[in-house]
């Protein structure tokens, strides 16, 4: 495994668009989360300090953060299509495969790097937001600290989720650009299912038919905590109340197309002539 | 002998066209093979059927009598097939570090066989700003990290300059002096003539001969004739038995042997005969004249 692992990473990390890309993806995340923690000082006229709004309090602030990490994903998701983009393109996957390294382990040799990455990142953000939570939370026992940490979790599920599906595209098209251009065409295509099943049947099936399609179920891992926020602020609103727990089913539904995905890419692999 | 690849009726058929059709043949240890065949005959295919980037239609082979998986027969196996491809960002040395991991070889042996091929001075230049000469030297410096116990070249001359070549082709001979058994598909055939001793004829996917080389040219040679007495020399040679077949070019007569005759027996025949040559020249067929009537007649 060790063996795999360091192989692609010295196929990414020799590459300065995936190094850049990289550094970015781990970063950016990390840069804003700091950024938003300090204090702001607009000349004088106003101060903007978002830890006054409680959003660093533990235990919310382990879902805020991975909410909006989540968003940088995008970037490694570039990566992931395009090492694969890569091997196509260079035809270095021809030459690999002659050198004796079978299909299932090329496959595997980009899944556990993925896994890898998304662990990285997990890491990351979750000892980032340990800490400024430490800074910033009212409370500070460890009871509660350590309370809806499965968020973590969630967020890297979601991560190793979105870039399965991506390998699996990657795999699919052979070029990176169009890839990407079907992560696009799939978000849309799950809204038209979820319109044909509103018309046949009704909006409260469609969102439960659509909460089985692979981007929306990776979404739902971790629900956007603006309400959430609201409801701390104003907690006399009982109405806004929604459910944002991590739910055990909805990691099983990710991980299943987490297998699926990297299962059709090895199928794919292995009924191809290349 | 020491059987390194065995392949048994091996069809490959992509939609209707059959581009391998039952092809069986056997690579013993030591030996330089060639695999000959016009352009489109299957040998990339069957190439690439062996090499595991090619899925196989029906048939098997088996590398080392089949003690091994294909993928694991490969880390024993150098080969490079059409074009060389490597990482373009990378340098020759990563690029090789990066075959030396696949395979499991020693990093140590990276710049013993960039010294064999040349590139030495290079090693630490990106891929993508080597000559195309210097690409095909990188791959056969990456086919030879493992010290194979078999070679495969896929056409490793073409789009070479004449210099390129011969530099490809010393190399593959000063590879072949040290023992190591080579496959060496080309359409090439002196290239083949050169280097090989064994050869496969492929066309349109069926083997039309395999055996040693020098079998392959097997026949008593010919005479190329001329004379003034041009007709009674023509009539004389089809009427005689120990020629195959007698061919008329203009002025020019070609007569095959059936039986071993040497030239200086066929001039007094022709001079007891009445009949005076200006010209007589024996020859024995190419490799070029032999795979052109291997593969012409349907």
């Amino acid at each position: 495994m060790l063996r795999l692992i360091n192989l692609e990473l010295q196929k990414l990390l020799l590459n300065r668009a995936s190094r850049v890309l990289i550094f970015i993806s781990f970063i950016l995340p990390f840069t804003v989360l700091i950024l938003s923690s300090i204090k702001i000082n607009f000349f004088g006229f106003f101060t903007l300090e978002l830890g006054e709004l409680g959003i660093f309090n533990f235990p919310i602030i382990w879902h805020i953060t991975t909410f909006f990490a989540s968003y940088f994903k995008l970037f490694f998701a570039i990566v992931v299509v395009s090492m694969i983009g890569n091997e196509y393109s260079n035809k270095t996957i021809k030459q690999n495969l002659i050198d004796g390294l079978s299909k299932k382990e090329f496959i595997l040799s980009k899944f556990y790097t993925i896994v890898f990455f998304s662990f990285l990142a997990t890491v990351l953000i979750g000892v980032g937001s340990f800490l400024i939570g430490l800074y910033y939370s009212s409370y500070t026992e460890a009871s509660i600290i350590f309370r809806e940490t499965e968020f973590l979790l969630a967020y890297f599920l979601k991560l190793v989720g979105f870039f399965s599906l991506c390998l699996f595209f990657g795999m699919l098209v052979k070029r990176s650009a169009f890839a990407l251009a079907f992560l696009f065409i799939l978000y849309i295509f799950e809204w038209i299912v979820f319109w044909i099943v509103v018309q046949a049947s009704s909006t409260d099936m469609a969102w439960k038919v659509k909460n089985f399609l692979p981007l929306e179920s990776m979404y739902n891992l971790i629900d956007q905590p603006f309400q959430r926020v609201l409801m701390t602020k104003y907690p006399e609103k009982i109405d806004m109340s929604y459910d944002y727990a991590v739910h055990w089913y909805e990691l099983v539904i990710v991980l299943g197309w987490t297998a699926l995905f990297v299962f059709l890419s090895y199928r794919l692999l292995k009924q191809r002539d290349l | 002998m020491e059987t390194i690849l065995t392949i048994n009726n091996l069809t490959k058929k992509f939609g209707y066209l059959t581009a391998v059709k039952d092809l069986s043949f056997t690579i013993n240890k030591g030996n330089v093979y060639g695999i000959l065949g016009p352009n489109g005959s299957g040998k990339s295919t069957t190439l690439g059927i062996v090499l595991n980037v090619v899925n196989k239609t029906s048939g098997d082979f088996n590398w080392f009598n089949g003690q091994i998986s294909t993928h694991e027969a490969l880390k024993k196996v150098g080969a490079i097939i059409e074009n060389p491809n490597f990482y373009p960002y990378m340098s020759a040395y990563q690029n090789l570090k990066l075959v030396c991991r696949i395979k499991g070889v020693d990093y140590s042996k990276i710049d013993e066989k960039l010294g064999v091929v040349g590139l030495l001075e290079r090693k630490n230049s990106k891929f993508s700003n080597y000559s195309l000469g210097m690409k095909q030297r990188l791959a056969i410096a990456s086919a030879l990290l493992n010290d194979p116990e078999i070679l495969i070249l896929d056409e490793p001359t073409n789009g070479l300059d004449p210099q390129g070549i011969h530099q490809i082709r010393t190399l593959i001979k000063k590879i072949a002096s040290e023992g190591t058994t080579i496959l060496l598909a080309s359409h090439l055939l002196d290239e083949v003539e050169k280097v090989c001793s064994h050869v496969v004829v492929l066309r349109k996917g069926e083997k039309l001969y395999s055996g040693r080389v020098d079998e392959m040219i097997s026949s008593h040679g010919f005479f190329e004739l001329k004379s003034v007495q041009h007709e009674a020399l023509a009539s004389f040679l089809q009427n005689n038995p120990d020629f195959l077949s007698v061919k008329e070019e203009g002025e020019l007569i070609t007569a095959f042997l059936k039986e071993p005759m040497d030239a200086s027996t066929f001039n007094k025949l022709m001079f007891e005969n009445g009949i005076t040559l200006s010209h007589l020249v024996k020859r024995k067929e190419s490799l070029e004249e032999q795979f052109l009537k291997l593969t012409d007649n349907n």
